[in-house]
């Protein structure tokens, strides 16, 4: 009899993991499976760009099935719970599967439903508005056509999220995008984040302040969210500031899938605890998560998704055998951002070391200039989609090193630290 | 990264002042950081300091205030009254703990 290896959902972190553990495994002594819920994978990062017409709904989505190899079985269900104690995952059409090793890459979901008024039917894609999915980016495409002018509130519900720096690409993309549309004075934007503010780390701080002053962004930081007034459009906060809005793009909380909480294998978000240097979940020793779905304390991004699934395939291998785990997950995070305008930024860090100044990959030559804005970086962020779909999701080899390099980088002197005392 | 005296000890600290060492931190230092930031400590201050000392060791990050909440017990609201404006970053400084991050 083969030994079963499962992987729950088809999306960026179980795709790579399956092209690249089909390679890895012997196919006389391993099975392979993966379960989702649907056949359609979607390039999320487009959906950043979809409102602002960059993209259209179907130049995102493939078939999930094209990207599977041949030779591992593909399940489409939904599934209801898993069963630690006896290695079991129930789907809702009533059938079960028994696995040996099991990876749970079901990745994260926003939650509209737990923020009290946010998904009010008066306002919920009327003037409410998420972009993390596609109804919710081609629905805020159609508001932003028809805005004649007014608040546009940009926020986030509660950290952690997927794609963290994507809500303030989206301010900067508004910023270009209303200024082109030549109604820019009618547009009051407003970035609203339950953090200190919209850049929390020293350099990036020092370097990068300048964005939402140059663009007329105005900052409400610290802003914990407890409810929407669906009959005045105002957001409330816990400290009771009011913010009133016309058009808000919000980010809502994220959430793990909900049959992680069912199983009781979730913390209070629904995220699987793991170990953040190899994935193993901290209560059972045959179960990793990867992607979105784990809690490591790292960016919920592809790009980590990428460099974590290059260090667990070795490492479970090494798992497999009986051997340590040995290639530890530095939490490395690679990512273009857009500024509006044609331009864009990359950083490049990892769970220690925050993005510096500098040039990537290569010191010197770059080509990529790291925390600043140029053209390269947004021409670097349109051509990824191609890598996405070509090399990246089939497990094909990509020139970025899974761990984050040094070279190229501007070591952050003490100077260089800003930041505000805690008491401002 | 500087060591500063508080409390009459020496202790690692990063440019913001937060502390960077776990193990310096004690009852202490906590209490005129607390001072610097013009928070008077009560017990229910101490509860969520506690919560979040302990917490960080078994789960190696600063708990959030929702973990605040759903697992130390102190409503965000609360956290709020407590820690007046900033209470995530507020109740990590206290704690000696690192503040609550975005990714840029």
């Amino acid at each position: 009899m083969r030994k079963k290896l499962i992987v729950l959902g088809g999306g960026t972190a179980g795709t790579m993991v399956v092209n690249k553990l089909h390679k890895k495994l012997d196919s006389q002594e391993w099975s392979i499976t993966i379960v989702d819920k649907d056949n359609k994978h979607l390039y999320q990062p487009g959906l950043l760009l979809l409102p602002f017409g960059v993209y259209e709904a179907g130049e995102l989505l493939k078939e999930r099935d094209h990207f599977f190899p041949k030779g591992i079985e593909y399940i489409q269900a939904e599934i209801d719970k898993v069963d630690a104690d006896s290695n079991t995952v129930y789907l809702v059409n009533g059938k079960t599967l028994v696995y040996d090793q099991l990876v749970i890459a079901t990745g994260t979901t926003p939650h509209p439903d737990q923020t009290m008024g946010m998904d009010d039917a008066e306002i919920w894609r009327k003037s409410v508005f998420d972009f993390y999915t596609l109804p919710g980016a081609v629905a805020l495409k159609d508001a932003l056509n028809r805005f004649e002018g007014g608040r546009l509130v940009v926020h986030i519900s509660e950290m952690p999220i997927k794609c963290p720096v994507a809500p303030l690409e989206f301010a900067f993309l508004a910023d270009a995008y209303f200024t082109q549309r030549k109604m820019r004075e009618k547009v009051e934007i407003v970035y609203v984040t339950p953090l200190e503010g919209a850049f929390t780390k020293p350099v990036c701080s020092k370097q990068l302040g300048y964005m939402l002053v140059e663009r007329d962004i105005k900052l409400e930081p610290d802003f914990v969210i407890e409810h929407i007034d669906s009959q005045t459009k105002t957001m409330v906060s816990m400290d009771e500031r009011e913010i009133p809005f016309d058009l808000l793009v919000t980010v809502p909380v994220n959430m793990g899938a909900d049959f992680i909480g069912r199983s009781g294998l979730g913390n209070d978000l629904n995220y699987i605890p793991v170990n953040k240097e190899n994935f193993l979940s901290t209560k059972y020793p045959n179960i990793f998560a990867l992607g979105d779905a784990s809690d490591i304390p790292a960016s919920k991004a592809g790009s980590v998704a990428h460099f974590a699934i290059d260090m667990f395939t070795e490492n479970f291998v090494e798992h497999l055998a009986g051997r340590p785990m040995t290639h530890n997950f530095d939490g490395h995070a690679n990512c273009f951002i857009e500024s509006g305008d044609g331009k864009g930024l990359l950083i490049d860090f990892n769970y220690t070391v925050e993005p510096l100044m500098g040039m990537f990959p290569l010191p010197v030559v770059g080509p990529f200039p790291l925390l600043k804005e140029s053209r390269l970086n947004h021409m670097g962020k349109l051509a990824f989609r191609w890598i996405y779909w070509n090399l990246l999701l089939k497990g094909r080899w990509i020139p970025i090193p899974a761990l984050m390099s040094m070279a190229g980088k501007k070591q952050a002197t003490q100077k260089e630290g800003v930041g505000s005392h805690a008491s401002n | 990264m500087p060591v500063i005296e508080i409390a009459g000890k020496p202790v690692n600290v990063n440019e913001e002042g937060f502390l960077t060492s776990y193990d310096e931190w004690n009852e202490e230092i906590a209490r005129e950081l607390a001072k610097q930031i013009e928070i008077e400590m009560t017990d229910e201050h101490w509860k969520i300091i506690k919560f979040l000392r302990d917490d960080f060791k078994t789960q190696g990050e600063t708990a959030t205030s929702r973990r605040v909440q759903t697992v130390g017990g102190v409503p965000v609201k609360e956290q709020f009254v407590l820690f007046p404006k900033k209470p995530a970053k507020k109740m990590a400084y206290i704690a000696g703990l690192p503040k609550p991050k975005g990714c840029v």
